[in-house]
């Protein structure tokens, strides 16, 4: 067992855990935050994206404890005062979603994005950095409009 | 995932101590093939040794004419990277379109030359280019480096810690990527330097990245796409599999190469 600690969602955290612990793992077991999902399991699919130092990564490809000292973001740290991030917004307003099971790796994802490119996206830019995540409904119509409209939604909202 | 004892060095030295002392150990960079090879029990390090925390292996400077890069940079730091952008752009472009943003924001330059997959990108660069891998011990030319399929000339207890890239006149990187997994079912990386020009192809041999000698010939006559016209490589130990044919992956190598030309000369 080793020690690890980081902070999730603004609030520091720490436990003993198994070195094998993916922060997946760490996220939903752990910490019962289980917006984060995992899909394949194989680094394909994207359902498992969170922040860590303010970057995308996929938790299901990253070790619990090669987070130590990191900040961490989860779907669950978007929201704030019982208001939906402008993102999650978007996808509310524009049916970014159908099942909904890749709708938070989505929404980290495009988050990440739109810290990275800003907040005037065109659609190829969008449907190439969404390169890493899988929508099995196939509704990626609505998740790029989504994404643009959360993208400028963004820009009014700190 | 089966179990491993986890170590956390500070410094280049006390990895190579820890690698030293746990037999079976393996080095754990970004961890984006590593840890989906573990989890499919493909791979049972006794212990990892964590690279992430080790003070100097990460950044990006340019030295003379050459650009000289950390071991731990991460893909997306090379694409975003100015000094990368603006004197070997080609390297930029690669790292761009490695996998998807996130394995981009984890995966490192050093990781994916260790590991040598016979698909990975960087490889074909390091080659073409003519880098010189710098470890805890030695220096390699990356002719002498990579040496078949997930085989490298590091030895036990070597550490990558930079890799340094000579600055070419003309680069280009263009690859057929596998429309799931995003590596290359073939990639070309032609550089010129002088009259000089090598090309390095990556994603269609069993015996991974190799320099195609009949191409850069034709391209050592006049570099240009139409030197390539019926110009191809030996193809009888290229990959066969659901993917594609060693004759179809033997047809996109040419294709590549030229597509990669005319990059390389803007057009």
């Amino acid at each position: 067992m080793v020690s690890v600690s980081m902070t999730v969602n603004g609030k520091a955290v720490s436990a003993k855990i198994d070195p094998r612990t993916l922060l997946v793992q760490f996220l939903r077991e752990n910490l019962l935050l289980t917006g984060t999902h995992v899909g394949c399991d194989t680094s394909q699919c994207g359902a498992c994206v969170v922040h860590v130092d303010g970057l995308a990564v996929k938790s299901c490809t990253t070790l619990a404890v090669a987070c130590d000292g990191s900040t961490v973001t989860t779907i669950e740290g978007l929201a704030h005062d019982g208001a939906l991030h402008p993102m999650q917004e978007a996808f509310r307003e524009h049916h970014g979603l159908q099942c909904g099971f890749c709708t938070p790796g989505m929404i980290m994802t495009a988050v990440d994005l739109v810290n990275r490119k800003g907040h005037t996206l065109d659609e190829h830019t969008i449907r190439e950095e969404l390169e890493g995540n899988i929508c099995r409904c196939t509704g990626y119509h609505n998740i790029v409009k989504s994404v643009a409209a959360g993208a400028q939604a963004m820009a009014g909202h700190k | 995932m089966y179990a491993f004892a986890y170590h956390r060095p500070g410094t280049v030295r006390q990895a190579q101590s820890a690698l030293h002392k746990h037999e079976d150990s393996k080095l754990l960079a970004g961890g984006q093939t590593l840890i989906p090879t573990m989890k499919q029990r493909l791979a049972s390090p006794s212990a990892l040794i964590d690279l992430g925390h080790v003070a100097g292996l990460a950044g990006i400077e340019k030295k003379g004419r050459n650009i000289v890069i950390g071991a731990m940079t991460r893909h997306a730091d090379v694409a975003s990277s100015a000094v990368v952008q603006e004197h070997l752009p080609a390297l930029a472009d690669l790292a761009a379109h490695i996998g998807d943003p996130a394995v981009r924001h984890r995966g490192t330059i050093g990781g994916s030359l260790a590991n040598n997959d016979p698909s990975a990108d960087y490889p074909a660069a390091a080659l073409a280019l003519g880098a010189t891998i710098i470890t805890n011990k030695r220096k390699i030319a990356a002719d002498d480096y990579f040496q078949g399929m997930f085989t490298t000339a590091l030895e036990e207890g070597e550490i990558i810690t930079k890799v340094s890239f000579p600055m070419p006149s003309k680069a280009a990187y263009a690859k057929f990527p596998n429309p799931a997994s995003r590596y290359a079912m073939v990639g070309v990386f032609v550089a010129k330097k002088g009259s000089d020009v090598r090309v390095a192809v990556t994603g269609a041999s069993n015996d991974g990245v190799f320099r195609a000698a009949p191409l850069e010939a034709a391209l050592h006559t006049k570099f240009n796409a139409k030197s390539l016209e019926g110009v191809s490589v030996d193809h009888t130990s290229f990959i066969s599999d659901i993917h594609g044919s060693a004759d179809y992956r033997g047809n996109l190598v040419t294709v590549m190469a030229k597509r990669a030309v005319l990059k390389a000369q803007g057009k």
